[in-house]
């Protein structure tokens, strides 16, 4: 098995290299763009949840906060879209390290509510200042981005630009969680007391750690403003808090390669489901439970103790044979 | 002067139905530690489930309210049998997905079954206004605070003058003695279920009349209840009622005299402050972290 983390990262790469020609001239690849940008999100979410131990019922927020101020900043003021996309991420950042330290305080199920409180005030005043976002009904015109001659306005090339920012984010989050910083993060998980008995400044790390998760939201958020050149409150409520959450618990907590396939599954599924019409959402609920019925540590622990299963059961079948 | 006593006064009554919404959150949550994220579902259940047998059916309203508080009662019941005691030993996160997946699931069964309509029932005595002083109310009003009075005092009575009621206090306040005396504690869970989805319906049965029902009326209700049950610290008792009324009373104030369009917006400010001030919810106590 591939078990160094460089031979991961590589392998990963090449496989994101090579969709493009497998799915070549198919709709597919428009929603791999949609993949790359809800697996930054996932990842950005476990790295809270799933090292820290923080639950975030929220970040759709964040989410929002980025796609909206590129949005508005470029559409509706024409400013320069990447100067904007890295205002964003850093005031998003800010914003989430001023609020995280009073919403970090908080424990278990009062966090939850927090972050869920602060997810639907966001997304009401998106709602409510029409004048600015264009209310329940969206804004349009987002322009495309541009770098030199080159105008992102296909799925390819959208999707080239998505999964760039998305594998540095990965890597980059691969390299957090194997860091010093990763295995403090996992020692306030386990016992946030022990952590600073052992000298981790728990308080900063945490609300550190919400605050580049708010970043990568952000940027997730800026992309698919672009990508999309329409945006509406819809798609950062409450419900996509939660579809978040369940890409990051179906994928695997703690798992950044698991954020990948939950998002993956999360956001194939709909695409699979046409076929379902108005069934889809009962089917969708039903999955969701079953998942957590059967393969409680999420895909990434689920699928290869599934396939030791079934290899052991071959054996077993061999020797009743012979 | 005068605009604030009706805001208070209607407050009151949205507030009264958060908290029952709140109650059955904490009843659950006490016996089994899971926030149940789809206690809004079975507010909505009752309340549609009422429009099915009095519209549809044609049950008279005391009929059709018994059924429908009855069904969502299955409903919960079955919730519990089938989604949570098979998973007795997952961790509280997985819990809270399968709550989730639970509520999207009867939200869409909801959907499929009764359509996307907005319905209406009828108020239960009238649309006649009361007048209180210079401000109005309506019988339904008195109706949903008469209804809430009873429960809060049947549940008062339940759980400290019953049998059953005190094994489940027993049970949220350490299951593992609590079998050890010998209560069936899985039991006590799902008679948590059955409480909780009978109280939220009954919340969804009452405040129908003035909201009208739709399959997703649950999600919004859900989160306020949470709310409520939050600001009372996850008790059972009165914090919770409190809670409710406040967080109804403000809300409606601030709807009122600041804006309508962010209503919910005010109740989630109203959150985050009182947990930002005091972050084991207004009467909760303060819990030290055993190493």
């Amino acid at each position: 098995m591939i078990k160094h983390p460089l031979c991961k990262y590589t392998a990963f790469v090449a496989l994101i290299l090579i969709i493009p020609f497998v799915l070549k001239g198919s709709y597919l690849i428009n929603v791999m763009v949609f993949v790359g940008i809800n697996t930054m999100l996932a990842i950005a979410l476990n790295l809270l949840l799933g090292y820290a131990g923080q639950i975030s019922l929220g970040h759709a927020a964040f989410f929002g906060l980025g796609a909206y101020l590129s949005g508005v900043l470029t559409a509706t003021h024409g400013m320069n879209p990447w100067l904007v996309m890295v205002a964003a991420a850093v005031g998003v950042g800010l914003l989430a390290f001023v609020i995280g330290f009073p919403i970090l305080r908080l424990k278990g199920h009062y966090l939850a509510m927090a972050t869920l409180g602060f997810g639907i005030i966001v997304y009401i005043v998106f709602n409510e200042t029409v004048d600015i976002t264009g209310g329940p009904s969206g804004l349009s015109g987002i322009p495309n981005l541009k770098l030199g001659p080159v105008a992102f306005d296909s799925d390819l090339k959208n999707y080239y630009l998505v999964w760039i920012v998305t594998l540095l984010v990965v890597l980059l989050a691969v390299n957090l969680a194997d860091s010093r910083i990763g295995r403090s993060l996992r020692a306030i998980h386990d016992s946030e007391v022990a952590a600073r008995v052992m000298g981790v400044n728990a308080r900063l790390l945490k609300v550190q750690i919400f605050a580049l998760s708010a970043v990568i939201s952000s940027l997730a958020g800026s992309l698919y403003a672009h990508t999309m050149a329409f945006v509406a409150p819809a798609s950062f409520g409450f419900n996509f808090s939660v579809e978040l959450l369940t890409m990051v618990v179906i994928g695997g907590l703690g798992s950044i390669y698991g954020s990948f396939l939950g998002a993956l599954l999360l956001t194939l599924l709909p695409e699979f489901l046409r076929f379902l019409h108005d069934y889809d959402i009962v089917f969708y609920g039903l999955l969701l439970m079953v998942m957590i019925m059967f393969m409680p540590g999420g895909l990434v622990r689920g699928i290869p103790a599934l396939l030791r299963r079934m290899m052991t059961g071959r054996k077993k079948g061999e020797t009743v044979d012979a | 002067m005068e605009q604030i006593l009706q805001y208070s006064l209607s407050g009151i009554a949205t507030g009264a139905i958060y908290a029952l919404i709140g109650i059955g959150f904490s009843i659950i949550y006490n016996a089994t530690g899971i926030i149940n994220f789809a206690q809004g579902e079975f507010v909505m259940l009752g309340g549609i489930l009422t429009f099915f047998f009095l519209d549809i059916l044609q049950f008279p309203l005391w009929g059709a309210i018994i059924l429908a508080v009855t069904g969502a009662t299955l409903c919960g019941l079955l919730f519990e049998r089938l989604a949570i005691r098979p998973l007795a030993k997952a961790t509280p996160i997985n819990l809270v997905i399968v709550t989730i997946g639970g509520s999207i699931l009867i939200r869409g069964l909801a959907m499929l079954i009764w359509g996307k309509d907005t319905h209406s029932v009828p108020s239960f005595s009238g649309d006649n206004p009361i007048a209180i002083g210079s401000a109005t109310l309506l019988p339904q009003h008195l109706w949903i605070m008469g209804i809430t009075l009873a429960v809060i005092c049947l549940n008062k009575y339940f759980f400290y003058h019953t049998i059953n009621g005190k094994a489940m206090r027993a049970c949220a306040y350490n299951p593992r003695a609590a079998g050890l005396v010998g209560i069936d504690v899985k039991r006590m869970v799902l008679l948590s279920f059955v409480i909780s989805s009978a109280m939220g319906s009954l919340a969804g049965i009452i405040i129908a009349p003035l909201t009208m029902t739709a399959y997703d009326v649950g999600v919004m209700l859900g989160l306020k209840g949470f709310c409520a049950a939050i600001i009372g610290g996850m008790s059972t008792g009165m914090s919770v009622v409190v809670g409710g009324l406040l967080l109804g009373v403000l809300e409606s104030l601030g709807a009122g005299l600041i804006s309508s369009g962010y209503k919910d917006a005010i109740a989630f400010i109203i959150l985050l402050l009182i947990l930002f001030i005091r972050p084991q919810g207004l009467f909760g106590k303060a819990e030290t972290e055993r190493v």
